[in-house]
């Protein structure tokens, strides 16, 4: 994978300069360090940067990257999966390569296809494209939203870069954190795409293709997840839809193998992983090395089921051993990268394990994301089917006991679980086609945490972060079963804003590692969104198609097992015995109150309780990473603007 | 009684040592003051602060669901024990 950024006139009088382009490459050296490169257009309306991570074409694929005729130039960061097929069909339309990268096919493709190239791409890409002739740039993410691109505008300039950090040289002052970006953290775990953190700064959205042509930005969307909305699903019986599905991944993960390079995958132990390894191991002959984590808490560590896989499978497996005090001491670096405060620790110990991956020699690692979302895993999506059903006899005593199916802790005694659950899960019961249904709970608990927020800060924000996030869905939204909202708001919030990016993208790349995603491939997505909801949940068992899918590839153990969210440790990572410096200087009064974002004195009963080892509820442990991470953001995107500009600057 | 149980409300689940940031009716889950995680360090803080027992079945939010609840049930279950 790789870096890419760029610099782009919004007026004619404006030129570009090269220096201007150079000052951002340092910024993604970790994203890129096999090689730098930077394209001036003759008329020096745009500029394009690139860094390195070099995987297909070892020798001739340097970018910015150009047509025949070099009237069209690309910077890329990603893979085009389906390269070798798009690139005999070009050639048979006449055009004629130079390289045998995957970078090129973009360029010629856009010139067969125009704006439409994009639908021929099948893979994880954000691409800059300039057209010289027509003097317009184009800037696309992929479908999913695997690989990231910001952009902001800087008096008449369009600045552009795979991270926030590449931008900053550009900026004449520090970006300011944004108070409706702080709403929708404390909401939905990130802020909602197109925001980031920062005001004035965006990400082109997954799925969308933004023009710049005679100083004006044009937006469209290109895809987008889609669900039936007359009941018209796939047909066909369950077999015939479970080997369809299977043939599909097997394609989908048999295009994720191609690279000049060794190829790893990530083994968590869980039902996705293991599929994809098995996927794997039975259509390949490539000697496969998986990566897997553990955890010192024993709540949290799979090593059983992921030792159960290397067996089975017969691999050669690698293993991190992630301890609390390695969180509290990494957490700054995650945060530097997530660039975006976190409500959870859990993309630390991700950026652990790609250390792992790099250290081993690997660059690429396929891993099992976007499973859950695709084909019906999650136990968001049970809970919403209980509150569903519970909706409709909201006085039945025995409906909402089904709830403690799902969550185990819950489960002490009749009478506490009914008057609890009863109580705490009957959010928007009395409404349950409301379009947030399916995420009222969490999303109501994680905003508990707001109060923590200062005046200051409640005084900023304007409407309420889940009014605004209904009003922007699909038209067709409301016309699809309740299942399929669930999935989509799951996708576009949590998978998309959070999980792809801060949990991905960004723990992969920070150590120069590729991840790559067979379930996220386009054409499973739409197969899935096709499958009828019940083929995803039967009952309450989870991904059932899927399972049929696979149940010849994988011991009986892991496919029945019950799900375990992935997580670590919060607050006792900071907490322990010698918690780091950091942490008490960010959370002092003085630095709270400076940075002016939260309540000082609440912050200290948090703090406080947290030290005493008394904190359990799950709202304190998001409060308080969110706390400590929109802290150390001030502290390094604000507080030290310059200062991290240099000291990334001396880095290369 | 009710004035440590109103300390332990206020510092640990409202973050505040404002009193007029809680009135002893006030039902916990309706006001967003606990999680369902929440009701556990309820617990927890009462068995030990005042070395009683609370048994599955008493779990309710007639209970613990407000401060005056708490005081009551705390009550009654010394009494019982004395």
């Amino acid at each position: 994978m790789c870096g890419i950024n760029g610099i782009a006139a919004l007026s004619m009088q404006t030129k570009i300069n090269e220096r201007d382009v150079r000052s951002m490459l340092p910024a993604l050296h970790h994203r890129g360090p096999d090689g730098s490169g930077i394209y001036l257009d003759p008329g020096q309306r745009i500029g394009l940067g690139h860094t390195r991570l070099s995987i297909i074409d070892l020798t001739g694929g340097a970018q910015p990257m150009h047509n025949e005729d070099q009237t069209v130039w690309v910077t890329f960061n990603g893979e085009i999966f389906n390269y070798l097929e798009l690139r005999q069909t070009l050639l048979k339309q006449g055009h004629s390569f130079h390289t045998h990268s995957d970078t090129e096919v973009i360029v010629h493709a856009y010139e067969q296809y125009g704006d439409a190239f994009v639908q021929h791409l099948n893979g994880q890409f954000a691409i800059a494209l300039w057209d010289g002739n027509r003097q317009r740039l184009l800037l696309v993410r992929d479908r999913a939203g695997i690989l990231p691109l910001f952009y902001t505008r800087q008096g008449d300039r369009l600045l552009f870069a795979s991270e926030i950090k590449a931008l900053l040289p550009q900026l004449a002052e520090a970006p300011r954190i944004s108070p409706t970006a702080l709403d929708q953290i404390f909401t939905f775990w990130a802020p909602r795409s197109p925001n980031t953190l920062f005001e004035d700064i965006f990400e082109v959205q997954p799925g969308h293709m933004l023009v710049l042509e005679n100083g004006c930005l044009r937006e469209s969307v290109y895809w987008d997840w889609r669900f039936p909305e007359q009941d018209d699903y796939h047909q066909g019986s369950d077999t015939e839809l479970a080997e369809q599905l299977y043939e599909l991944l097997v394609d989908a993960t048999r295009i994720r193998l191609r690279a000049d390079v060794p190829v790893g995958a990530y083994l968590s132990g869980g039902l996705d992983s293991s599929a994809l390894v098995a996927l794997i191991r039975n259509h390949s002959d490539a000697p496969l090395k998986t990566f897997s984590i553990g955890f010192e808490e024993q709540s949290l560590d799979e090593s059983a089921f992921q030792q159960q896989m290397v067996e089975h499978l017969g691999v050669e497996n690698s293993r991190i051993l992630c301890r609390n005090r390695d969180i509290a001491e990494d957490f700054p670096a995650t945060i530097f990268h997530t660039e975006t405060a976190i409500l959870r620790t859990a993309p630390t110990p991700m950026r652990q394990l790609s250390g792992l991956v790099r250290t081993s020699g690997y660059k690429v690692v396929l891993t099992g994301e976007g499973a859950d979302e695709a084909l019906g895993g999650y136990d968001l999506f049970k809970e919403a089917k209980i509150r569903q059903f519970w909706g409709r006899h909201p006085q039945s005593e025995w409906r909402p006991l089904l709830l403690k199916a799902l969550y185990p802790y819950l489960e002490t005694s009749g009478a506490q679980a009914k008057a609890y659950l009863r109580k705490y899960y009957s959010i928007g019961l009395d409404n349950p086609d409301q379009p947030g249904f399916s995420h009222l709970t969490r999303w109501f608990t994680t905003s508990q945490c707001k109060v923590f927020f200062s005046q200051e800060l409640n005084a900023t924000l304007r409407e309420d972060a889940i009014d605004r996030l209904t009003g922007q869905l699909p038209p067709a939204f409301g016309h699809w079963h309740s299942f399929n909202r669930a999935q989509y708001l799951e996708a576009k919030t949590l998978m998309g804003d959070y999980l792809l990016c801060s949990q991905g993208d960004r723990m992969l790349m920070s150590n120069s590692v590729e991840g790559r995603f067979p379930f996220l491939d386009h054409r499973v997505i739409e197969f899935a969104n096709r499958l009828n909801p019940r083929l995803k949940m039967r009952a309450l068992n989870e991904k059932y198609l899927f399972k049929q899918a696979m149940k010849n590839q994988l011991p009986r153990q892991i496919l029945e097992r019950h799900k375990q969210p992935y997580r670590a440790p919060d607050i006792p990572a900071f907490f322990s015995a010698h918690p780091p410096a950091y942490v008490d200087d960010l959370l002092s009064e003085e630095k709270l109150n400076r940075y002016g974002y939260f309540d000082a004195q609440k912050v200290g009963f948090l703090v406080k309780k947290a030290r005493r080892g008394s904190s359990i509820a799950y709202k304190d442990n998001m409060a308080l990473v969110g706390v400590l991470s929109t802290q150390l953001c001030h502290y390094f995107f604000i507080e030290r603007f310059s200062q991290t500009i240099r000291e990334t600057a001396s880095l290369t | 009684m009710k004035k440590i149980i109103r300390q332990y409300i206020l510092g640990n689940l409202l973050f505040t040592e404002d009193e007029s940031a809680l009135q002893d009716g006030d039902s916990f889950l309706d006001g967003g003051i606990i999680d369902s995680t929440g009701v556990l360090e309820i617990i927890l803080f009462i068995e030990e602060t005042f070395d009683i027992k609370v048994n599955d079945d008493e779990m309710l939010p007639a209970n613990l669901d407000s401060v005056n609840n708490l005081v009551a049930f705390v009550n009654r279950k010394q009494a019982v024990a004395a």
